[in-house]
């Protein structure tokens, strides 16, 4: 009963949101030719009584202005998953800069576990199968360029940089689960050029898990050296 | 290994592309007294160079709100947008920084966004697409990622967005649509099975235009899952925030 109620109402909802949409498509379609038709008839008159001018209509085409204002690139590190020792991390990242202060941030990443100390003294006992230590985690991610600055390489170069703060949500895939995962962490940019980037960047990757028996807050840390460029 | 070499591959393609673009560049003739040329895109970089009125110089790039510029004598730095807009055409008209606005968020037809939320007790982050056929409506697809204590699971949905007011910079909206859903519980739990079902919804939320092409969101979505089981399942979908744009 509770059902079909909703679903009455969802139709009813549905019409009358499409119905609107619909009537507006067809209201277009019959205004242009209407327009065309009633301005055209003037206009060819007064041409006519007039010389023809002999100069062409100079065509003004604008050149875009060019934004680079994505980023995509490359990076490597250290990440040290709790209890499962510490690992290379690779991965790569894209980022888009909102304005010179703020910038957004989507990257994917990935690391394999080792073994734990229990299962190094045991011996025998396998918490994780070889598949299940594999760790793969995504993150989107705000940053804030809170300290901006240029760097002086002896006396005659100087390099802009920033130091910045980023945090997040994504997810981590580990131990043959999906993990709701929150990110913090700083980093350090420099620019080389007006459009290479290198950062280097240390993060904290915090999830809830029950892998070894008891639930509790994981702390993920990792640290990385990145290339990016701005296009 | 075969993700490391395509983005190698990728980065390659990237320098490429910005080494080529470097053809056709719109000049500009200086209208103020003068405009500064800082050292970087950024207000606290020191001012290094002046271009006096009358002088005209070349666009390169843009990145957020400031402008690369580069003098007749090869002197390139960066100016604020503030600074731009007194700057003229050579034909004379003021410089059209191609900037979109409040105009072309009415005609935007592509959008896209990221959300944050939760989903009947679990995390969500959701991701959208969407095209609009009118100012009011349009269609939208969305993949959900959810993720609980006691399961995981992904959704797509397929759905209509009706926007009431579009041309207010806050609006109301209304949305329907369906989709699938795909639930997999954790291997923790006995005899459980991971399952996919249909999924409808309704719901509504409130869009605030920001700035340029930027959006925010704030939705809410009931949901009816059609199991294989005797009873629906209803579930809350609270979308807190969201960030989206249009292009």
């Amino acid at each position: 009963m509770e059902v079909s109620r909703f679903r009455l109402l969802f139709l009813t909802l549905l019409a009358a949101s499409v119905l609107p949409g619909c009537a507006m498509f067809s209201r277009n379609r019959d205004a242009a030719p209407e327009t065309a038709a009633s301005a055209q008839p003037p206009a060819d008159d007064a041409n006519k009584s007039i010389i023809e001018p002999q100069v062409e209509r100079r065509e003004i085409k604008r050149p875009k202005i060019e934004a680079s204002d994505f980023e995509v690139g490359v990076y490597g590190g250290i990440l040290s998953i709790e209890d499962f020792e510490s690992n290379a991390v690779y991965g790569a990242r894209l980022a888009y800069n909102l304005t010179e202060d703020f910038f957004l941030e989507a990257s994917l990443g990935r690391s394999r576990a080792g073994r734990t100390s229990y299962e190094n003294l045991s011996g025998s006992a396998e918490i994780l199968t070889d598949s299940e230590r594999d760790y793969t985690y995504y993150a989107l991610s705000a940053g804030w360029n809170a300290l901006p600055g240029e760097v002086f390489v002896g006396k005659n170069r100087s390099y802009n940089t920033a130091f910045y703060l980023v945090t997040g949500i994504g997810s981590t895939r580990f131990g043959g689960d999906d993990l709701f995962t929150v990110n913090a962490g700083f980093g350090y940019r420099i620019l080389p050029t007006d459009w290479i980037a290198v950062h280097f960047d240390v993060r904290d990757y915090i999830f809830d898990t029950d892998l070894l028996g008891k639930k509790k807050i994981v702390n993920n840390l990792e640290a990385h050296l990145g290339l990016s460029v701005y296009f | 290994m075969r993700r490391p070499s395509s983005l190698w591959l990728l980065l390659i393609v990237v320098l490429a592309a910005s080494a080529q673009a470097e053809e056709k560049l719109q000049k500009i003739l200086i209208a103020d007294p003068f405009i500064e040329l800082h050292t970087g895109p950024g207000r606290g970089y020191p001012v290094f160079y002046v271009i006096e009125r009358g002088q005209e110089v070349t666009i390169v790039k843009r990145r957020t709100d400031w402008f690369q510029v580069r003098t007749d004598r090869d002197i390139e730095g960066w100016v604020a947008r503030e600074q731009m807009l007194a700057t003229l055409e050579p034909t004379g008209a003021p410089l059209d920084l191609q900037e979109p606005s409040r105009e072309n968020y009415l005609s935007r037809r592509w959008q896209a966004g990221v959300m944050a939320g939760d989903f009947g007790g679990a995390s969500l982050i959701s991701m959208f697409g969407g095209y609009a056929f009118s100012d009011n409506l349009s269609i939208e697809l969305t993949v959900n990622h959810m993720l609980g204590d006691i399961s995981n699971g992904y959704s797509a949905t397929l759905g209509l967005m009706h926007l009431f007011v579009p041309e207010w910079r806050l609006s109301p909206y209304f949305t329907i649509g369906t989709g699938v859903i795909y639930i997999d519980p954790k291997s923790t739990l006995v005899k459980a099975s991971d399952r996919t079902d249909q999924i409808g919804y309704v719901g509504g939320g409130l869009q605030f235009y920001l700035t340029r092409r930027f959006m925010l969101r704030s939705e809410y979505r009931h949901n009816i899952v059609f199991t294989s089981r005797d009873d629906n399942e209803e579930v809350d979908e609270w979308k807190y925030l969201g960030f989206a744009f249009f292009f």
